[in-house]
């Protein structure tokens, strides 16, 4: 430890710190911009200039190691000076128009211009001026004069997003913060840069000029979207979210959030919200008043449960829903005698089910992942699925730990991988038995059973040599893998492949609650899953959060299922025309944000949060409809008086972890590919901005590069046999439904299979996302 | 420009304007005789750098740090890739030496960076080459070439066992790619933007790896010290200044142009050299190190004699050894403008003393040439250069704002006059009368 002096406080800190870092450990404030504890070190500002004794100059405390027996003053005369100098010469050319600023109130160069800057310019030339940029719908570059050229923007997206959206080109006063010709800023996490931005040259566009800072309530929230459970700040005015930023928690977002997050709370004042309780009269729906809607379905529900027998009711909820709506879901189904109840509308394998050890999770906190040497990821588009997770992978990777990925495409997860294998999703489960098996061979274990007949390739003998050195190691199973037909299997083999290799076993999880559901045991109980309720058509269904077109394994299926169904009742915070056509009864619930209840993320942490604003229009949050509905059914054990008393009869009071994580399984291994159904294989990936009703309808995000229609991505063989030019589009095929999109040859796709997104209206009418599809010219 | 005159010449003995480069002629003056010898007496690295010590030879590039002291920072027990860069970005207004040490004698640098890096054990060097001088650049690739089909340089070199491989690396033009790290930046392919220090090139340099950097003129001296002796060598100039150096003469002499002299030679002698005063005019002021030293009036400068220690005794830098010449006919506002417009046009843009800083110091120094000055002008530019000096990444902050406070320092009326009047000091047509470029253009 090193012995440094601040302002006369002692203080000791581990060699290699800076003074920024001693000053930070004794409580010494230093004025600073370009300087973040999250970014390397630039040192451009020069803000931070401190005196040091001995040294000749003032120092830049950001950039200035530790010396034993040190002694700075950060504000003595010389420091004042240097940093009054500074402050000088970052405002001469900065428009010093906070008035009509953005950025206004909350702007680090207005806060510390009070302490550093002068009464009067001394500067009385013409302001250097800096045209506008604009780089797409979520950061507004209008006003770039205000630019002080820290270049936390730039770093960003070097060091934590992976990829370098903008950059400082030119020189002089004449340095300019841009991208790159024509591009724009949308990455998965660019919002970040709003936030980084010290000044109002990076502003949220979605947010110009709605509310002052100090006009808005700041709430504590949490993401309903992935299974991170990012902590969020939620800025509310008049009853509306006017924007959302990250809440710091270095155990889970640090202090980032994906621009999901941060950008979809526009849909929460969509045009599409349902505002009132409607149902179906003499074939067409009307809106009415709550107490008639659940009375109708009240006696609706009874009517089929004694005509058809209860289990022809089948509940399917989203696992974005909070884990008290998803309990009360399985409740009522459960207290009419049904047991078709899931949470799990995407996955199409349940062959794990009953074969668990316990509730899947992450293997471990998140915020261990920072501390592994060694990961594989399988089954995964990893960084749009998961945007922060991917981030903490990258910087592992930054570190010299070795990520590989074990997928059905070779996206760029911009991390810098040590192994890759890319395969169509028949072949996932063998792709990850082959690793298995040659992990087994590099520990000179007996070949597992089930595994005689695999043949590891050379990728998977550097993923298993990966696993098999010493340190912390961890292999993921990410959406793809839970989604695929052989789900089970990967499941078991990732579990062989963990006990083998000493790594830990996780599931990365799709949505907010996808731990949740397990815990609130949102399942089938001698009933349907997700998969059988659709196949083996119902008389009822109860759906929350569900759009079936969007949402589903086998869309076709689904909506084919609801569309003969006598009941299908929604319990959604949006309409929609398809909702609208198959829907009877269609109850408005609050959003997020409007509701209050737990999120239990990946690495099963309890985080249950208030609702922040009134819902729109008569919406009622979930737990609350849920609670009338069982009243009204007469089911006995819906008296609850809040959602924290819904919680606590199935999480015990006070946890912050639940119990019982456990991602063992009693499946035998066997990892054989199914046969190939003709036609090429569908590799479906979920839109980033389409993975969730929320996301769907935030115009901003609508208007990002993820956003864009869905394309037929083939393999460049397949584009050359079907005769394929730039221009052509193709008609894809899966049962009934067909979608016609342009088609684009892409190496990055396993051979005989075509990427068609799911969960965007161009392909809902396709069926299975991971099955056999039939592309042709059109 | 070639080598116009010497005095007790070193590094230029031979030279004939540009054909005796090759390396027959090289060899011919005794050209790498001096790396042979290293190898056959197996002269250990240490024994070099100890030799170097003692010679006493300083930085050419304009810091003058002592050569042998940099080499010995470098790490011997790093074994992971250290590197060997010579900086031929030369930048500076008012220097052009080096272009003519690449030109007339290239084989001399190599032999030296080879030298260099067999003293602190690298493997790898580049040499950097300024954006302009493309000729320059085509000719130390085909001196390399040379040099690597003889075995000077590559695998095994001269059967020693030791390797290194030298590459020429082209610039674009960015003085402030002479900054030795942000020339690092830019070999790597970034944009050229200094780094902040510490960490030093010798512990962090190219690639992150141990580097050391020297320039042209420097790596250039290397063999003839070996050959000559570091005491001899030493002698050649004097106490705390050893050895010869390359002047690049500039400005208002009848013969501008480069000339070798043992440092510590007076200043009337290089003058002399050079032709003296164009025209018989007066000598009125001399910028003695490249456009970054403060100016020095007549009379200061012609008492110096040129090295190091005297220089900066009187106030100014030897740097790299830039001597710009003006006669009375120059308007000292108008010179400086020039010179703030450079520092303000290559600032890099990084930092904000500098970025902001060099623009300030433009436009209010324009604004004085233009008539349009202020009483509080000039106590303004000696606030903005105290507010630049010392706090910025690199030395450009100071390299800007030493020829401001300079200029003002020694001709303060001139400026004042400016402001009072709104015109020059000088008459325009006086001005005219001494410039070779107005006369061009008219």
């Amino acid at each position: 430890m090193l012995d440094i002096e601040i302002d006369g406080k002692q203080v000791q800190v581990p060699p290699g710190s800076t003074i920024m870092d001693a000053a930070r450990a004794v409580g010494a404030y230093i004025p600073h911009f370009c300087y973040h504890k999250k970014l390397s070190i630039a040192a451009n500002c020069r803000m931070c200039l401190v005196q040091v004794e001995k040294a000749p100059k003032p120092l830049p405390a950001c950039a200035t190691p530790v010396t034993n027996g040190m002694k700075v003053f950060t504000h003595s005369e010389l420091a004042v000076a240097a940093q009054k100098g500074v402050m000088e010469f970052l405002l001469i050319n900065h428009p010093l128009d906070c008035p009509i600023c953005d950025q206004g109130g909350e702007c680090q160069l207005q806060d510390l211009a009070v302490g550093y800057g002068g009464t009067a310019s001394r500067f009385r030339e013409a302001k250097h001026v800096v045209m506008h940029k604009d780089v797409g719908p979520l950061i507004s570059m209008r006003e770039m004069s205000r630019c002080i050229h820290c270049t936390r923007c730039v770093r960003f997206g070097q060091e934590i997003a992976g990829v370098m959206e903008l950059g400082m080109a030119n020189r002089n006063v004449h340095s300019e913060i841009q991208t790159f010709v024509g591009r724009s800023v949308d990455s998965e996490l660019s919002g970040n840069m709003i936030d980084l931005c010290p000044v109002g040259a990076l502003t949220s566009k979605p947010f110009r000029y709605l509310a002052r800072s100090w006009e808005l309530s700041r709430r504590k929230s949490v993401s309903p979207h992935d299974s991170l459970g990012t902590n969020l700040t939620v800025q509310v005015k008049n009853d509306r979210v006017l924007r959302v930023l990250p809440r710091e928690n270095e155990e889970i977002n640090e202090c980032w959030i994906s621009d999901k997050d941060r950008f979809s709370y526009e849909a929460l004042n969509s045009e599409e919200r349902l505002q009132k309780p409607m149902i179906r009269v003499d074939g067409a729906l009307r809106e009415v008043e709550w107490n008639v809607a659940l009375d109708y379905l009240a006696h609706a529900l009874k009517d089929i449960a004694r005509d058809h027998g209860a289990e022809s009711i089948a509940a399917l909820a989203s696992p974005h829903s909070t884990a008290e709506e998803l309990y009360l879901m399985r409740k009522i189904v459960r207290g009419m005698g049904s047991g078709n109840v899931d949470f799990r509308p995407r996955r199409r394998d349940f062959s794990s089910d009953g074969k668990r050890a316990g509730t899947p999770w992450l293997g471990m906190r998140i915020a261990e992942i920072g501390e592994l040497d060694a990961a594989v990821v399988v089954g995964s588009f990893l960084r749009k699925d998961h945007p922060l997770f991917a981030q903490r992978l990258r910087q592992v990777a930054k570190k010299g730990g070795k990520i590989s990925v074990i997928s059905v495409s070779g996206d760029d997860s911009l991390i810098d991988l040590s192994a890759q294998i890319t395969v169509a999703p028949r072949n996932l489960a063998g792709a990850l038995a082959g690793v298995v098996k040659a992990a087994a061979a590099l520990r000179g274990a007996a070949v597992p059973a089930g595994l005689e007949a695999v043949e590891p390739c050379e990728q998977a003998k550097a993923i298993a040599g990966s696993l098999a050195e010493g340190g912390k190691k961890a292999i993921f199973l990410g959406n793809v893998a839970e989604q695929v037909e052989q789900a089970g299997q990967l499941h078991a083999l990732g579990a062989e492949l963990a006990r083998l290799t000493g790594a830990s076993l996780g599931f990365i999880g799709e949505a907010a609650n996808s731990v949740g559901g397990y815990v609130a045991d949102a399942l089938p109980t001698d009933g349907l899953d997700a998969r059988q309720m659709f196949v083996q058509a119902r008389r009822a269904y109860l759906l929350m959060g569900v759009e079936a077109e969007f949402d589903c394994a086998n869309p076709q299926e689904a909506v084919a299922a609801l569309r003969q169904a006598d009941l299908v009742v929604m319990m959604t915070p949006f309409r929609s025309a398809a909702a609208m056509e198959y829907a009877d009864v269609l109850l408005p619930l609050a959003a997020f944000a409007e509701t209050s209840g737990t999120y239990i993320s990946a690495e099963g942490r309890v985080q249950s949060v208030n609702g922040v604003c009134r819902p729109r229009g008569d919406a009622r949050p979930g737990w609350k409809v849920l609670r009338v509905l069982g009243n009204v059914l007469a089911l006995p054990g819906f008296e609850y008086a809040s959602s924290e008393e819904v919680r606590d009869e199935f999480i015990p009071a006070g946890a912050s972890f639940v119990e019982n994580l456990d991602n063992g399984i009693a499946l035998p291994l066997a990892p054989v590919a199914p046969a190939p159904a003709g036609g090429l294989e569908r590799i479906a990936d979920v839109p980033i901005y389409f993975a969730d009703a929320l996301a769907r309808r935030a115009p901003a995000l609508r208007r990002t590069r993820d956003a864009a229609e869905p394309v037929a991505y083939l393999h460049p063989a397949t584009f050359e046999r079907l005769a394929l030019d730039a221009e052509a589009r193709v008609r894809v095929r899966q049962g009934q439904g067909e979608a016609v999109l342009a088609a684009r040859a892409d190496a990055k796709v396993p051979p005989d299979c075509v990427r068609v997104a799911a969960a965007h209206a161009a392909t809902a009418a396709l069926g299975e996302m991971f099955g056999s599809i039939n592309v042709e010219r059109a | 420009m070639a080598i116009l005159g010497a005095l007790n010449p070193i590094l230029t003995v031979g030279w004939d304007g540009g054909a005796a480069w090759r390396l027959q002629d090289y060899v011919k003056r005794g050209g790498y005789k001096a790396l042979g010898r290293i190898f056959e007496e197996r002269i250990s690295p240490d024994q070099l750098i100890g030799e170097i010590k003692k010679s006493g030879l300083r930085g050419r590039g304009g810091a003058g740090f002592p050569t042998g002291l940099k080499w010995s920072f470098m790490p011997k027990d790093f074994k992971d890739g250290k590197y060997i860069v010579c900086n031929t970005d030369e930048g500076e207004p008012g220097t052009f030496k080096d272009r003519d040490i690449l030109r007339g004698n290239p084989h001399a640098v190599i032999e030296g960076m080879v030298i260099a890096a067999y003293a602190v054990g690298a493997a790898r060097g580049y040499n950097y080459i300024h954006g302009e001088i493309w000729d320059i650049y085509k000719r130390f690739e085909e001196a390399l070439d040379e040099a690597r089909a003889a075995g000077f340089v590559g695998k095994n070199i001269l059967g020693s066992g030791f390797d290194f491989e030298l590459f020429a690396h082209h610039g674009y033009g960015a003085y402030i790619c002479g900054e030795e790290s942000a020339l690092l930046e830019s070999i790597e392919g970034k944009k050229g933007q200094p780094r902040f220090k510490p960490p030093f090139p010798a512990s962090v340099g190219l690639y992150g790896k141990p580097t050391t950097i020297n320039n042209t003129e420097t790596f250039a001296a290397v063999p003839f010290v070996l050959n000559m002796g570091a005491e001899a060598y030493l002698e050649a100039g004097k106490p705390n200044n050893a050895g010869t150096k390359l002047f690049s003469v500039s400005g208002h002499v009848n013969r501008p142009g480069n000339y070798e002299i043992p440092l510590g030679t007076p200043f009337p002698v290089l003058l002399e050299m050079a032709g003296g005063m164009r025209g018989g005019r007066k000598l009125k002021a001399c910028i003695p190190g490249g456009s970054s030293a403060p100016v020095l009036p007549a009379e200061v400068i012609m008492a110096c004699t040129m090295d190091y220690d005297a220089i900066g005794k009187a106030g100014s830098m030897l740097g790299s050894g830039a001597v710009i010449v003006m006669d009375e006919t120059t308007c000292m506002v108008k010179a400086l403008e020039r010179l703030s417009y450079f520092y303000h046009e290559e600032s890099c843009g990084q930092c904000t003393p500098c970025r902001e800083g060099t623009g300030w110091l433009y436009a209010i120094v324009h604004r004085i040439e233009h008539g349009a000055g202020r009483p509080e002008d000039l106590d303004l530019l000696r606030g903005i250069t105290a507010n630049i000096m010392g706090r910025t990444v690199c030395a450009l902050g100071d390299a800007a704002s030493m020829p401001v406070q300079g200029f003002l320092k020694h001709f303060r009326d001139e400026f004042e006059y400016h402001i009072e009047n709104g015109k020059c000091l000088v008459p325009p047509e006086v001005q005219r009368a001494g410039s070779t470029f107005f006369k061009a253009t008219v």
